[in-house]
């Protein structure tokens, strides 16, 4: 079978005072379809950067993007973003709705859709309430209630339970996961998080430190569906701490780079 | 007593006793009462000229005379603004010279006002326009650029397009700011607009204040004075109203724990 994703030997340089910083260097991944790709990197790798370019947001330097659509009238991707994306001025319902209502879907139509995405997250007495209302966790939920409802080809995640305490984390990712299988989307999604890639993914690619690059490729082998209790086997720790071996040396690069850089605005300069 | 509650009775209670002081002070005559008439004969003096429908009919001119000018000054400069922030080149254009022309204080060209627009109407309106015209324009360009990217981010990620996003992203995204400058661009209305009546116009509370000095009516001067605080007061009582009913989202402001100020 063909892969959903394709990203051949993408690079992306923003133009800087100090000269060019290489946000990504030459990566290249695959994605098969209804896969689960999390992709793990020191901050600052330009996890955040690979993301925006398959969202089409950001124009990549050189390389190769390829989405391959199956459906008609159905959009490619949807976006769940770090913190809190969704919009202050619109209620949790008009968040949820406004995916499909910039597409034109019928009135009825993405009414139900909508509703039906909000219980599923657990929000409906909450339907009419702004997010200024909720707590975080529950503004995250509107979020990917939002992508969800959208019902794209490919779901993109940028490290979505980055602002979220522990607790919180926890109960989202056991609910993602429960959303997730049960209609089995393509995802690529975002972490600095090994565990939560762990639990969440079918595989792991790890990210080196500015420019980023693809350093090496985890299969996850826990079987689905999986839940929270995946994280006491010892099978878990053990791949865990080979991920974080691979990892240190990048994280450590990072901060070094921190000091010396500062890495380019939040979002992306265009 | 809870705290509101105490703070509610200083708030009222605070200028009570200045009154009662100053009152005080003008009968034991520390305070000489051609300039500070005691704060009893004022109101006398108020509710008269209240009663009589003479200050009544020069508010009523000098609210009708900011309606105008606001209404015109404030709806060109919000669909100015509108484009300056939206439309980059544009702004590229024309924000230097907004700006430096914003920094003359108004008033400053008054008399270049009623040379063109005449000693009527015209001129006192017009001279309001412009004012408000300036501070509207400048603070909705600026809140227009200043909607966080995030938000455009995610609507674009969702398919809005141009006309779209305008809606949906930057106009919601940028109201909060422009009322902020709405409610900055009526205050400054009632100041021109005093002062534009100070001169070449026989209406408006601004000239019935000059007239009562003209006339050294002391007691109608602070007459004059608590009326145009009544406006000020009155503007932004509306400007806030309006603010809360396009703007549902917004929480309202209430005293945080833990803040310094907040015992």
């Amino acid at each position: 079978m063909s892969p959903k994703i394709v990203l051949r030997e993408v690079t992306k340089v923003y133009p800087a005072r100090r000269g060019p910083v290489v946000a990504l260097d030459r990566i290249s991944l695959q994605v098969a379809d209804g896969e689960f790709v999390c992709v793990v990197g020191p901050s600052g790798c330009g996890k955040s950067t690979l993301l925006r370019i398959l969202a089409g947001l950001v124009p990549p330097t050189s390389g190769v993007v390829q989405i391959a659509s199956g459906r008609r009238g159905k959009p490619l991707h949807s976006l769940v973003f770090q913190e809190y994306a969704i919009f202050p001025w619109k209620t949790v319902f008009q968040n949820v709705v406004f995916g499909l209502q910039m597409r034109g879907v019928p009135k009825g139509e993405r009414e139900t859709a909508a509703r039906a995405w909000i219980d599923r997250v657990g929000l409906r007495a909450f339907a009419d309430a702004y997010p200024r209302q909720l707590s975080g966790g529950m503004r995250q939920r509107v979020g990917i209630a939002r992508a969800f409802a959208n019902d794209p080809e490919v779901l993109l995640m940028d490290e979505p339970m980055g602002a979220l305490d522990a607790q919180t984390r926890l109960l989202l990712m056991d609910e993602l996961l429960r959303l997730w299988e049960a209609d089995r989307k393509t995802v690529v999604y975002i972490t600095h998080d090994i565990e939560e890639a762990l639990l969440l993914g079918d595989r792991v690619v790890l990210m080196t430190a500015r420019p980023g690059r693809a350093k090496a490729t985890f299969t996850v082998p826990f079987p689905r569906p999986r839940g929270i209790e995946v994280m006491a086997s010892p099978a878990f720790a053990r791949l865990s701490y080979e991920i974080w071996e691979a990892l240190r040396d990048e994280a450590i690069a990072a901060m070094g780079d921190a000091a010396a850089q500062p890495p380019p605005a939040a979002g992306g300069a265009p | 007593m809870s705290p509101q509650r105490r703070d509610r009775l200083l708030a009222t209670g605070a200028p009570l006793l200045l009154l009662a002081l100053w009152e005080a002070a003008v009968r034991m005559g520390l305070l000489d009462a051609r300039l500070f008439p005691p704060p009893s004969s004022v109101a006398v003096t108020l509710y008269r000229l209240v009663a009589g429908g003479e200050v009544v009919r020069h508010a009523a001119v000098t609210v009708l005379r900011v309606l105008a000018g606001f209404g015109i000054g404030a709806s060109t400069g919000l669909i100015g603004g509108l484009l300056l922030g939206a439309v980059q080149p544009l702004r590229a254009a024309l924000e230097p010279t907004i700006s430096a022309l914003y920094v003359i204080p108004k008033v400053a060209i008054l008399p270049l006002v009623m040379l063109i627009f005449g000693l009527g109407e015209a001129s006192k309106i017009a001279i309001v326009a412009i004012a408000t015209f300036f501070i509207v324009i400048i603070n909705t360009t600026a809140a227009v650029v200043g909607v966080e990217p995030i938000y455009l981010e995610a609507g674009r990620a969702f398919g809005a397009r141009r006309t779209q996003l305008f809606v949906h992203v930057v106009l919601p995204g940028s109201l909060p700011a422009i009322v902020t400058g709405l409610r900055l661009a009526l205050g400054t209305a009632l100041i021109v607009v005093i002062a534009a009546e100070f001169v070449a116009t026989q209406e408006g509370i601004g000239y019935f204040i000059w007239h009562a000095w003209n006339t050294l009516r002391p007691e109608e001067l602070f007459a004059g004075f608590i009326v145009i605080g009544g406006l000020g007061m009155l503007s932004y009582a509306v400007i806030r109203w309006v603010g809360r009913r396009v703007m549902p989202w917004l929480e309202e402001d209430r005293p945080r724990e833990g803040r310094i100020d907040h015992a």
